[in-house]
């Protein structure tokens, strides 16, 4: 067997992880993306800049500042508290907000740009037409926005199974929980077994290489529609 | 003062030129500069044994980088800077001495022990049976699989038959200093944590602690070497000395380090 038990079950969670936070981007991200083209609040600057501020930012200051927030001494480690949950650092999912927030800007600014593209015009058809700004969304938006979904849910994705700062600060490497890819390699690593540390990497390459050239192949194709 | 004159007399800028070069070749042979790996738990000791090396030796330069053992060792096998390496696993430098990676002898300095440490719990009147405790739901060790203060942790509990019962408790940090944040930050209740860090005032004012007795488990024998890069290099040299100093193994004394030639107590 190439992978060993603990390899496996470590990408079973990353992709289950990266999934979750793909598809509550989805949800999330779209509006914030939306509000952030069509709206002339003074509050688009502020919130544009809270939303990019994971690219700039450490993971190691990320990690910090979300253990602190979430741990019980926190604000929100009091709000968990008093909903029963407990606290979120060492759970997996205390691993799904902060990925959340951390891949945030990976699908907010590649729809904000699909959103751009597309421009004043076919809504203002799909108003005179007679079409509600919610059908509008759903009817002309969407579809015309399709490539820019595509690259941000591909973009999330893959950004949130190459998470490890924040993973490594937070997760305290709980197999089954916490325990990511990128962490599994860094384990194999510091234990000195390079053997396996290569076979996981390896896979890691060969995904990241995939998911970087189906995007690539897929945009020449987007432009001509 | 004297830019004009120097712009008007070549002689004097030649001179001065000359001077500067000397200096610059001079300059290494003076002042070396060396940098220190050392293993996590050595933070806070080994900070104050540099500053009272540095004010008995003005202009020295010595950094120490602290961080895990085993990541050190790997770094120095790929050719990382250090002229120092000290381990808290004896068997880390050992394997570089095999391999050629030393030039002095690997040296033991100091025997670590463990304590339990809770930043919100108080930690002196706690066993390790306490741990069994339904209102802890967290513990922090390091890293079983890498850190030497994780292995002996997991000794510690499989010894007192607590591990399987425990298990699921548990937390891991990456290095011990890392396993510290854990307790500290209040995430985990109560961590397995370096003697050496529960003692210095930061972390001892929380909680306190509790040592735990080393029959639980295998010694933690720390040791250090000077590398291969490092040979020749007076400073190094000097600085390993230093640790046998009087000065040097009251302050190890101090954050709970037993030293070589010292009978474990306690």
């Amino acid at each position: 067997m190439l992978l060993s038990g603990s390899d496996l079950q470590a990408i079973w969670l990353t992709i289950k992880l990266a999934s979750l936070v793909t598809a509550i981007l989805l949800l999330v991200g779209t509006p914030i993306a939306w509000w952030l083209v069509r709206s002339r609040s003074w509050w688009k600057g502020p919130i544009g800049a809270v939303v990019a501020l994971p690219l700039v930012l450490p993971p190691s200051v990320l990690g910090f500042y979300l253990l602190l927030v979430m741990g019980p001494d926190g604000p929100l480690g009091h709000l968990t508290r008093v909903l029963g949950v407990g606290p979120l650092p060492f759970t997996f999912w205390g691993l799904v907000l902060a990925s959340v927030f951390y891949s945030l800007p990976f699908m907010v600014q590649p729809l904000q740009n699909a959103f751009e593209a597309i421009g004043d015009r076919p809504l203002e058809v799909a108003a005179t037409l007679g079409a509600s700004p919610l059908d509008a969304f759903f009817s002309v938006v969407l579809p015309l926005a399709r490539p820019g979904f595509l690259t941000a849910g591909i973009m999330t994705f893959a950004h949130t199974v190459g998470e490890f700062g924040v993973v490594l600060m937070i997760g305290g490497n709980l197999p089954g929980i916490t325990r990511v890819v990128s962490v599994q390699i860094y384990d194999h690593v510091e234990a000195l077994e390079y053997a396996q540390a290569h076979r996981l990497a390896a896979v890691m390459l060969i995904f990241a290489f995939l998911v970087l050239l189906a995007l690539y192949a897929w945009r020449p194709k987007a432009k001509k529609v | 003062m004297n830019r004009l004159k120097l712009r008007n007399e070549p002689m004097n800028r030649l001179k001065l030129l000359i001077f500067a070069c000397a200096m610059l070749v001079a300059m290494p042979a003076h002042a070396e500069k060396i940098t220190v790996a050392a293993a996590a738990d050595l933070k806070f000791a080994m900070d104050e044994i540099v500053t009272t090396f540095k004010k008995a030796n003005p202009g020295e330069e010595l950094e120490v980088i602290y961080g895990s053992s085993g990541k050190f060792q790997t770094q120095i096998q790929q050719g990382a800077p250090y002229d120092l390496y000290f381990s808290a696993d004896i068997g880390f430098p050992r394997a570089l001495a095999k391999n050629g990676f030393a030039t002095s002898e690997v040296k033991p300095y100091a025997l670590g022990r463990i304590v339990l440490w809770s930043a919100s719990l108080d930690a002196t009147k706690m066993t390790m049976v306490s741990l069994a405790d339904p209102k802890i739901t967290r513990i922090a060790i390091a890293n079983p699989k890498h850190a030497p203060y994780g292995k002996r942790a997991e000794e510690a509990l499989r010894a007192s038959g607590l591990w399987e019962k425990l298990e699921p408790k548990l937390v891991y940090g990456e290095n011990i200093a890392h396993t510290a944040q854990f307790v500290q930050t209040n995430n985990a209740q109560v961590g397995i944590i370096a003697l050496s860090l529960a003692v210095n005032s930061e972390l001892a004012n929380r909680g306190g602690y509790w040592l735990i007795p080393d029959k639980l488990h295998e010694p933690l024998e720390q040791g250090y070497i000077i590398t291969k890069r490092a040979e020749g290099n007076a400073l190094a040299k000097r600085f390993a000395d230093y640790l046998g100093s009087k000065p040097a193994r009251a302050v190890m004394t101090k954050y709970g380090f037993v030293l070589p030639g010292e009978v474990a107590g306690k």
